[in-house]
């Protein structure tokens, strides 16, 4: 990990004045939870609606010959099919490596002729890198702030400060004027609700974040709820459920790769994945409930009936949504069933779990 | 007597005859955030001073409890199980742990009475 002072978004001040308790996290001084703590922050948002500031993130613009240039040359890095984007479209995406191994996971909007894409805190240095370094034009943009407001009651609240807002369905963009102010925003998130990520200059970062609490449905909400709401959601976590020693394939990703890249290949580690399809994996991701109410956190081994090790988990908490613990993992592919028994080795004890469905909290996006 | 006494590492201990009430404090509670899962010992099991004797997990991690003083366990706050949160809501009362038999009561000198355990927590900040 890097060293040395951690660095604060334009919203650093408003977080700290609103009682926010700082962490470290990729680098950044972030707020994990507000006075109301996590459960109550998950709870609002899954209520009705939750602000995350989410700056650390990496936003870049990518531009080429007209956007199919720019969309192929991405397309170089990833498995995922953007050319076929139409302007305002947004698709989920990762880089692979050689191995077929995820490098990160980001979103990608077609703009007109040029990508907005937005990818992790704690790879956007390197993913910044590797697209230079593969002669993708690409330029960050750290003068730029993000928020996500997330929940049922966020499209009502956008669809009073930008009434244009009202238009967009889940994973669509627009440049939108919210309370005067311009910003882009696509529809999408990390919670599994409705809701936005909208990019706003940082010299109106704070002027944005203090009109939107204003509202009365929406509260500031930590990372601390930002990664319950997620795990609940099903959604993984780069670094923990993704990482460098998986593949799309094996964390039941491959939705986002398109048939046409799957015939085509062109994208590092292509070799590896068509081998995957044609033959199977020998573990994948599933969600995983514990029976009892003990959490079975990220790296308890899992175990068959037998006692034998068959995975591990990679995320693994409580669900305030649904009132006892969730986890996500990958098991061998033989116990990837729904409804297969395993045991969660919780300090030294086996604890009874089940292979469960994901989402274990509904999306409830704003499809149209 | 029964006066509280507090560990470093953030239990709290009130002696009333051999009979020694253990929980975490409130400011253990408070840094803690929302209590989700408490672990307690058997009764029955003998507990070593400095040994992990509970988990308490937050929403957040998990967090070992170390017993203040060594004895056996003799009774455990089983409606934790059930209201994990009554940790949060009132730690240094009917979100006590375990009541442990005390054994040795030495085990008591070097821990912190409630004046010195805010000193100690106020030097934390």
């Amino acid at each position: 990990m890097e060293s040395g002072p951690l660095k604060r978004t334009p919203l650093y001040d408003l977080h700290v004045e609103l009682g926010a308790k700082m962490v470290p996290f990729a680098g950044y001084d972030m707020p994990v939870q507000y006075p109301a703590g996590i459960l109550a922050e998950h709870q609002h948002t899954r209520a009705a609606a939750g602000l995350f500031d989410v700056s650390h993130m990496g936003q870049f613009r990518i531009t080429g010959a007209g956007y199919d240039g720019a969309a192929a040359s991405v397309e170089k890095l990833c498995p995922n099919d953007f050319r076929s984007l139409k302007d305002g479209q947004q698709r989920y995406g990762f880089f692979t490596n050689d191995r077929g191994g995820i490098l990160d996971d980001l979103m990608v909007t077609r703009e007109g002729d040029s990508l907005r894409m937005v990818v992790n805190a704690a790879c956007k240095d390197a993913d910044l890198a590797h697209l230079q370094s593969h002669g993708v034009k690409v330029e960050a943009r750290p003068d730029f702030a993000l928020l996500a407001l997330q929940g049922p009651k966020a499209g009502a609240v956008m669809a009073r400060l930008a009434p244009d807002s009202a238009r967009m369905t889940f994973m669509t963009g627009a440049t939108l004027t919210v309370a005067g102010i311009q910003c882009y925003a696509t529809r999408s998130g990390y919670t599994g609700e409705d809701g936005f990520e909208i990019s706003v200059p940082n010299a109106q970062a704070v002027e944005f974040t203090r009109r939107l609490l204003k509202e009365p449905e929406v509260k500031p909400i930590g990372l601390g709820a930002r990664d319950s709401l997620r795990l609940e959601a099903g959604l993984c976590l780069y670094g923990s459920d993704i990482t460098e020693r998986t593949t799309p394939v094996e964390a039941a990703l491959s939705w986002a790769i398109a048939e046409r890249r799957r015939q085509e290949g062109g994208y590092p580690g292509d070799a590896v994945l068509k081998k995957q399809w044609a033959e199977g994996v020998s573990r994948k991701r599933v969600g995983i409930l514990p029976e009892g109410k003990a959490p079975a956190r990220a790296h308890t081994e899992i175990a068959d009936d037998s006692g034998r090790e068959i995975g591990e988990v990679t995320s693994g908490g409580f669900g305030p949504s649904l009132g006892k613990p969730i986890a996500m993992g990958y098991v061998a592919t033989g116990s990837a069933a729904l409804g297969t028994s395993v045991n969660l080795v919780v300090r030294g004890k086996a604890l009874a779990g089940k292979v469960a469905k994901m989402p274990f909290a509904p999306h409830r996006y704003h499809r149209n | 007597m029964s006066e509280i006494r507090y560990t470093k590492e953030h239990e709290w201990v009130k002696v009333d005859g051999d009979t020694a009430t253990v929980g975490i404090s409130a400011y253990a509670q408070e840094q803690l955030g929302d209590v989700v899962f408490v672990e307690l010992p058997e009764v029955g099991k003998q507990v070593e001073k400095g040994k992990e004797m509970a988990v308490v997990e937050s929403v957040k991690a998990a967090s070992e409890v170390y017993a203040p003083i060594s004895g056996e366990v003799t009774e455990v706050n089983a409606a934790l199980t059930d209201a994990p949160a009554t940790v949060n809501e009132d730690a240094m009362g009917k979100g006590w742990f375990a009541k442990l038999k005390l054994a040795n009561k030495a085990d008591l000198d070097g821990l912190m009475d409630e004046a010195a355990y805010k000193k100690y927590v106020d030097g934390l900040h």
